[in-house]
C-alpha cells in the first residue's frame, strides 16, 4: 500500500484545521477589531492574517480533494 | 500576557485536530512496519518536512530567538553552516546505505554494517537520551507557559504529555510525521507576522543595522578573532566543530531525524527528504532569529530583566505579548505548544522504536510473531511517555541537569559521526575499530569536559568549548577507529555489498528529469545556502 493510497492524505488535517482557525480568528477580527495600530500600519492583524491562513486551509483542502479525485 | 476565550478556543481546536489525526491513522497500524516506519510509503514532502519539524522543537524555537537577541545574525551559523551542508551530504551520500540497506534503524545498520556490540553501544545510549531529551522538553515547556501565562506545571506536563500520548499511541510514527507537518505549517503562520512586524517598527533592515551593535547583522566579518565576536568563537572552531562534527554528527546519524527519511516511499524520496528539508531550514533564520534581533533593538532592556539580570529567552515571548491581539495570541501560543509537542513526540517515536527493534527484539525477545512487536511498540510508546513525564519532573528538582544531558548529547554524537564516515566509506574499518573507536571518543570528550572543569584547557566562551570538544571526540574516534582497525580483521567483502561505498550499487536517477533528481536539490540548496552565507557575511 502507498502512501496515496492509504485512509488518509496529510493535506486534508492541515487544510481543515488552518480553515476552521482562519475562519475564526479572521471572524474574531471582524467582529472585535483591536483599537490600537500595528507598526506599517497594519489595523486588523487578526481579519488579515486569519484570511491568509483561511485560504491556505482552502488551498489544501483542494490539494488534497484533488489528489483523491485523480487516484480515483 | 493574557488569553481570552477566543485564544482558549484556539488551542483546543488544535488539540482536537492532532488527536483525530491519531485515530483516523489508527486503522492503518496493521504491522509493526506501519507502527515504526509507516510502511516505508510517505511521500518525499512530507517526510521533508516532518524531518525539520522534529528538530524544530520550542526549545530551538525560544532559543533560538534568544540567541538573535544576544549574538544576533551570527547564530544563523546553525543553520547555513551547522545544518544545510549536513543535510545535503546524508541526502546525496549516506542515504543510500541507510534506506538501501533495509535497516529500519540506525543502531541496526551499525549491527549490518559492523557487530552486535556496536549497534548494542549505539542503541542504549541513544534510548536512554532520547527519551532523556523528551521529558526536558516536557519541562521547558511546562516552565515557558508559567512563566507567559501563569500555567500550573503540573497541569501542562500532563496534559501535553497525555496528547503526545494519544496521536503516538495510536498512529505510530505516520501520526507523529503527519502532526509534524502540520505543526511545521502552524509554526510558520504563527511566527511569520512576528518577523514582519518588529523588524518594520525597528524601520527595516536599515533601521535594524542602524539601532544594533556594529557586527551583529554581520555573520563572517568579526571571525577572525575569538574575542572580536560576541559567541567567543573563530571561525575555524566554528566550522570545524560546528559545521563538521556537531552539524554531521546530529543531522547524519541521529535516528530522531534519520527515521523520517527512512520512512519515505522509496529511495528517491528518502534521498529528496533532506534536501527538501534543506529549503525551508535555510529561512528559518528570519522567521526566529531576525525577530530576536529585533526585540533586542526596539524593546527597553528593562523588558529583558529578571531579578537584575538579562533574560533573553523572553525574546518571542515579548515580541508575542506586543503585537498579538487576542486571536492571534491563541494562534502564537499554538505555535509554540506545537513546537514542543512534535518535539516530544519526535523524541518518543524513535525511542519506541530503537527500544523494540535494538533492545527488545535483539536482546530479550528475538523471533516473537510481528503482532508481538506492534503491541511491545505501543507499550514502549507508553512507557517512554512515562519517563519523559518523570525525567521532566527531574529537571524540576535539578535544574542543572538540562546542562548535563546537552553535554552527554555531545560526548555520543561527535564520535558517532567518524563511526558513520569510516564505516560507510572504507571497507577496512573493522567492527573492533568501531566499537573501541566509538567508545574512545566518548572518553576523550569526557576528558576534555574535564580538563575544562579544572581550568586546565580554557576557551573564550562555553560555545567555544563546546565545539573543540566536539573536534576532540571525533578526532579520537577517527583516529582510534583506523588504528584498530588496521590491527584486527575486517569482515569480507561480500558481506559488506549494500552498506559501504565502492561495495555498493549507486542508485540510479536516469529515470527522472534532472529537475527532479536529488542532484538538482542539492545543488539548489548549495547555491541558495552560499548566496545566504555571501549576502550577510
Amino acid at each position: 500500500m502507498t502512501e496515496s493510497e492509504s485512509q488518509l492524505d496529510v493535506r486534508w488535517p492541515i487544510g481543515l484545521l488552518f480553515a476552521v482557525l482562519g475562519f475564526v480568528v479572521a471572524l474574531y477580527g471582524l467582529v472585535a477589531p483591536p483599537e490600537a495600530a500595528l507598526p506599517d500600519g497594519v489595523r486588523n492583524l487578526d481579519l488579515g492574517w486569519g484570511f491568509v491562513m483561511l485560504l491556505f486551509g482552502l488551498l489544501m483542502i483542494w490539494g488534497g480533494w484533488n489528489a483523491g479525485r485523480r487516484r480515483t | 500576557m493574557h488569553l481570552r476565550w477566543i485564544d482558549y478556543f484556539i488551542i483546543a481546536v488544535y488539540c482536537v485536530f492532532v488527536l483525530g489525526v491519531g485515530f483516523m491513522l489508527k486503522r492503518s497500524m496493521r504491522t509493526s512496519l506501519d507502527f515504526f516506519l509507516s510502511g516505508r510509503r510517505i511521500a518525499a514532502w512530507v517526510t521533508g518536512l516532518a524531518f525539520i519539524s522534529a528538530n524544530l522543537g520550542a526549545l530551538e524555537l525560544m532559543g533560538m530567538a534568544a540567541s538573535g537577541a544576544q549574538y544576533g545574525m551570527l547564530t544563523s551559523h546553525f543553520y547555513w553552516v551547522g545544518a544545510i551542508p549536513a543535510m545535503i551530504f546524508i541526502g546525496l551520500f549516506m542515504m543510500p546505505f541507510y534506506y538501501g540497506s533495509r535497516a529500519r534503524s540506525v543502531p541496526e545498520y551499525l549491527r549490518l554494517r559492523f557487530d552486535e556490540k556496536t549497534r548494542g553501544f549505539n542503541a542504549l545510549t541513544f534510548a536512554v537520551m532520547t527519551v532523556l531529551a523528551s521529558g526536558i522538553n516536557l519541562y521547558a515547556m511546562a516552565l515557558v507557559f508559567r512563566l507567559m501565562l501563569g500555567w500550573s506545571i503540573h497541569a501542562t506536563i500532563l496534559l501535553s504529555a497525555v496528547v503526545v500520548l494519544v496521536y503516538t499511541f495510536l498512529g505510530g510514527l505516520t501520526s507523529s510525521i503527519y502532526n509534524e507537518v502540520l505543526q511545521f505549517f502552524l509554526i510558520v503562520f504563527g511566527v511569520m507576522p512576528l518577523a514582519y512586524l518588529s523588524v518594520a517598527e525597528a524601520g527595516g533592515w536599515q533601521g535594524l543595522v542602524a539601532r544594533l551593535p556594529a557586527g551583529f547583522t554581520h555573520t563572517w566579518e568579526n571571525l577572525g578573532n575569538q574575542s572580536a565576536n560576541a559567541m567567543g568563537v573563530g571561525w575555524f572552531s566554528l566550522v570545524a566543530g560546528l559545521g563538521f562534527v556537531l552539524s554531521f554528527g546530529y543531522w547524519c546519524t541521529d535516528f530522531l531525524v534519520v527515521q523520517r527519511a527512512m520512512a519515505a516511499r522509496d529511495m528517491v524520496a528518502a534521498q529528496k527528504t533532506p534536501l527538501i528539508a534543506a529549503l525551508p531550514k535555510m529561512f528559518i533564520p528570519f522567521l526566529i532569529i531576525v525577530p530576536g534581533m529585533a526585540a533586542w533593538a526596539i524593546l527597553p532592556r528593562a523588558n529583558f530583566l529578571v531579578n537584575g539580570t538579562v533574560d533573553y529567552n523572553l525574546a518571542l515571548p515579548l515580541l508575542l505579548a506586543r503585537y498579538y491581539p487576542s486571536g492571534m495570541l491563541g494562534v502564537g501560543i499554538t505555535a509554540l505548544l506545537a513546537s514542543f509537542m512534535s518535539g516530544m513526540a519526535g523524541n518518543v517515536t524513535a525511542f519506541n522504536t530503537v527500544w523494540t527493534y535494538d533492545i527488545y527484539h535483539a536482546y530479550i525477545r528475538p523471533g516473537a510473531p510481528d503482532a508481538h512487536y506492534l503491541a511491545m511498540g505501543r507499550i514502549a510508546t507508553v512507557g517512554g511517555v512515562l519517563i519523559s513525564i518523570a525525567t521532566a519532573y527531574l529537571a524540576l528538582q535539578f535544574h542543572n541537569i538540562m546542562d548535563y544531558l546537552q553535554l552527554i548529547f555531545s560526548f555520543v554524537n561527535a564520535p558517532l559521526f567518524a563511526t558513520f564516515l569510516l564505516g560507510m566509506f572504507w571497507k577496512r574499518a573493522t567492527p573492533n575499530g568501531a566499537f573501541f573507536g566509538l567508545v574512545g571518543g566518548t572518553a576523550a570528550a569526557a576528558g576534555h569536559w574535564l580538563a575544562t572543569q579544572s581550568r586546565w584547557m580554557t576557551y573564550e566562551s562555553q560555545m567555544a568549548a563546546n565545539f573543540s570538544r566536539a573536534i576532540w571526540a571525533w578526532s579520537a574516534c577517527f583516529l582510534l577507529t583506523i588504528l584498530v582497525s588496521l590491527v584486527t580483521q575486517p569482515r569480507p567483502e561480500a558481506e559488506l555489498a549494500g552498506l559501504v561505498y565502492g561495495l555498493t550499487e549507486k542508485p540510479s536517477h536516469a529515470h527522472l528529469p534532472w529537475l527532479r533528481r536529488p542532484a538538482a536539490l542539492a545543488l539548489l540548496a548549495a547555491v541558495l545556502v552560499l548566496v545566504l552565507n555571501w549576502v550577510y557575511r
